[in-house]
């Protein structure tokens, strides 16, 4: 996986609560065996007129954010279905950040799994956020993950959290089953203990 | 020794590993996998030459894409499905894990093939690459849904790298009123709570409400875990647990049942024990009710009108205005005015036998509203059999319902099963998101009886008028 270091760049605001991944990537576009080419399909439903064509109304085909790598979201955000296909397509389109006051678990987990950092903030900061992504794109932001902070366009510097061992492997870049491998004798060994201890598993 | 609650234990029997930040390796029992989210992860264990570490604890089966119509045996017409089933297919048999194919007369829903079949047990740790793995929690197993990196990752390892969730007790107090249900009280539960009440818990539904379901109504329940937000949802198994699982195909036998027993008697929550949150619902004060918007959220009793967009707060105002506009419906409403055009009983959710025999009731010798599309999609081929053994099967056909094969159907509608603009559905299911059964599609979620009362009248409708 890519290195996460710092991004640098628009951030488009979606204020909507309850973003879901039905929303996100529309089940017509799960039935592919594969991860990558989903950023045309990003938010389709909204994105694009039944009859096809773009929306112009809606954000990201507005011209100040066709290149919005960071996304300022209402909370709950990635909630519903746990398809991965939602990640893969953010990534595709471009974003590598997702800001919001709360997003769903699996959503979440997705994320990091896919070298995108999605950010819980307070509401507080979350207005301030969303304030500077209303902007367009000369506004941009920046996110330092190393120093775990937000940078607005004015220089506003908000901090966020983020779990140690996440950081570290986005920072890296690592590969979750390549670092699970190297624990197998654990593994061994609970699977020499669970058949004892419960052989009808 | 400190007071365990239920999830404590569960978890703590399945730690193979903790790193010093609280980072585990969780250990998986069952790993169950369908064709839409599993294909690119059997892909990345081909690139690394990895092999899945415990097959005979796999078990695939497809769902998702499957038509549902009669013709499916000549086989799968749209050319994208097809390939993610015969992807499917392929992965199975190359790697060596348990699969019911589409003509097996066991295939069905993952999460209702899985405790049908037994593989689903008390104590267990389940996950699949679907949200509503938390189906599973109702037999005290901790169950939830995972990515597809992940579905790698178990795989691969059979483990998850997981941070332990905080606790929450769900109790529903007393009984259930007649014409209620466990959909009600899921419903409610979220219309609680909201969808991300949930968010960084795992619950633990009781009361005697919960002790008074059927192992299928606790399948309901804990199926909708995932739409409060939550990771999990669970109940202690009971005598009610033990007499389903007792005979199933992979549940243990002789000897082993009893050592199973043994261990399964001691998964309850120790009194004393801490949560982080509790919420308290008295079963007596639970309506039938439906969703009115496109979040799991909003719900509101039958007798109940469309709400207002102002009588909410923060960002919920321009939510529910946008919900409202997107379903057709007027503020004031009356939500037994609305009318709907399609009826859809089956998914995960409430696609089991006792299901249909509520919906059977209501419908015997009536029929549906002159122009209303109705369909019953049996959650597996044995739910389906079992139905036209009882008789279920005709009442369906007799009413004017359309009586299909198993599969997830226009729960999400990625098989030919859609919505067309504009239409408005009665749904078992458990998503009303925008587009969820087909773009421009309307669903309003409710019981399978109340599905049935909505099927015969054309409208939403207060079943306890039918009963």
């Amino acid at each position: 996986m890519e290195k996460f270091e710092k991004v640098h760049g628009v951030a488009a605001p979606m204020p909507l609560i309850n973003i879901d991944t039905d929303m996100i990537i529309p089940k017509v576009h799960l039935k592919t065996i594969k991860r990558s080419g989903l950023g045309v399909v990003l938010f389709d439903e909204m994105r694009y007129h039944d009859h096809g064509g773009e929306n112009e109304e809606f954000v990201l085909n507005k011209p100040a954010y066709r290149q919005t790598e960071i996304l300022v979201a209402g909370d709950n955000f990635g909630c519903g279905s746990s398809r991965e296909h939602a990640p893969w397509a953010i990534k595709d389109f471009g974003i590598k950040v997702v800001i919001s006051t709360s997003f769903a678990d699996i959503f979440f987990n997705n994320c990091f799994k896919n070298g995108i950092l999605p950010i819980v903030v307070e509401e507080e900061h979350h207005a301030i956020l969303m304030d500077d992504a209303h902007k367009g794109e000369n506004a941009r932001m920046t996110v330092h993950l190393e120093d775990q902070q937000i940078t607005t366009s004015d220089g506003v510097v908000i901090e966020f959290d983020i779990d140690p061992h996440r950081k570290h492997c986005l920072l890296n870049g690592l590969d979750d089953i390549g670092l699970t491998m190297e624990k197998d004798h654990h593994i061994d060994k609970f699977e020499d203990h669970a058949s004892q201890a419960r052989p009808w598993v | 020794m400190s007071p365990k609650t239920l999830y404590d234990k569960i978890w703590d029997a399945h730690v193979a590993h903790e790193a010093d930040d609280g980072t585990c390796l969780l250990y998986i029992d069952r790993h169950l996998v369908h064709e839409v989210t599993s294909p690119q992860a059997f892909e990345g264990l081909r690139m690394a030459g990895r092999k899945v570490r415990a097959p005979e604890k796999t078990i695939a089966v497809p769902d998702h894409n499957v038509p549902t119509t009669p013709d499916r045996v000549n086989g799968i017409e749209n050319p994208e499905s097809r390939i993610q089933v015969e992807a499917l297919d392929k992965n199975a048999k190359d790697f060596g894990i348990h699969y019911y194919p589409v003509h097996d007369v066991r295939q069905g829903i993952v999460h209702i093939v899985g405790p049908e079949q037994g593989w689903t047990l008390p104590g267990m740790t389940v996950v699949c690459g679907d949200s509503h793995t938390a189906t599973h929690g109702a037999f005290g197993a901790l169950a939830h849904g995972i990515g597809t990196s992940e579905v790698e990752h178990v795989l691969a390892t059979q483990t998850l790298i997981q941070k332990k969730s905080k606790n929450m007790k769900v109790e529903i107090t007393g009984k259930l009123q007649p014409g209620v249900t466990a959909k009600d009280i899921t419903l409610a539960v979220i219309g609680e709570t909201g969808t991300a009440g949930g968010t960084g818990y795992v619950i633990e539904y009781c009361g005697e409400a919960i002790r008074d379901l059927s192992m299928e109504g606790r399948m309901t329940v804990c199926n909708m875990a995932i739409e409060g937000g939550a990771r999990a949802g669970l109940i202690a198994p009971d005598e009610t647990t033990f007499e389903y699982v007792k005979g199933r195909p992979h549940a243990p036998k002789g000897a082993q049942w009893e050592a199973a027993m043994d261990w399964w008697k001691t998964l309850y929550t120790d009194e004393g024990a801490r949560f982080d949150k509790v919420i308290t619902l008295r079963g007596e004060d639970i309506a039938p009710v439906v969703t009115w918007g496109t979040s799991p959220e909003d719900v509101l009793p039958i007798t109940a009108s469309v709400p207002h967009p102002e009588d909410f707060e923060g960002g919920k105002v321009d939510a529910a205005r946008r919900s409202i506009e997107y379903m057709g419906l007027e503020a004031g409403q009356k939500l037994s005015d609305v009318e709907i055009d399609t009826v859809f009983i089956g998914s995960c959710t409430n696609g089991r036998i006792e299901d249909l025999r509520a919906a059977a009731e209501i419908l015997k010798g009536k029929k549906i509203k002159d122009g209303m599309r109705a369909m019953v999609v049996p959650g597996s081929g044995l739910v389906r059999a079992q139905a036209e053994e009882e008789g279920l099967a005709e009442i369906f056909k007799d009413a004017g319902f359309e009586w299909r094969l198993a599969g997830c159907s226009m729960c999400l509608a990625m098989n030919p099963d859609q919505l067309q603009p504009g239409e408005r559905c009665a749904a078992t299911s458990n998503r009303n998101f925008e587009g969820r059964q087909g773009r421009g599609g309307r669903t309003h979620l409710l019981s399978p009886a109340m599905a049935a009362a909505a099927a015969i009248t054309g409208r939403l409708t207060d079943v306890r008028e039918m009963m």
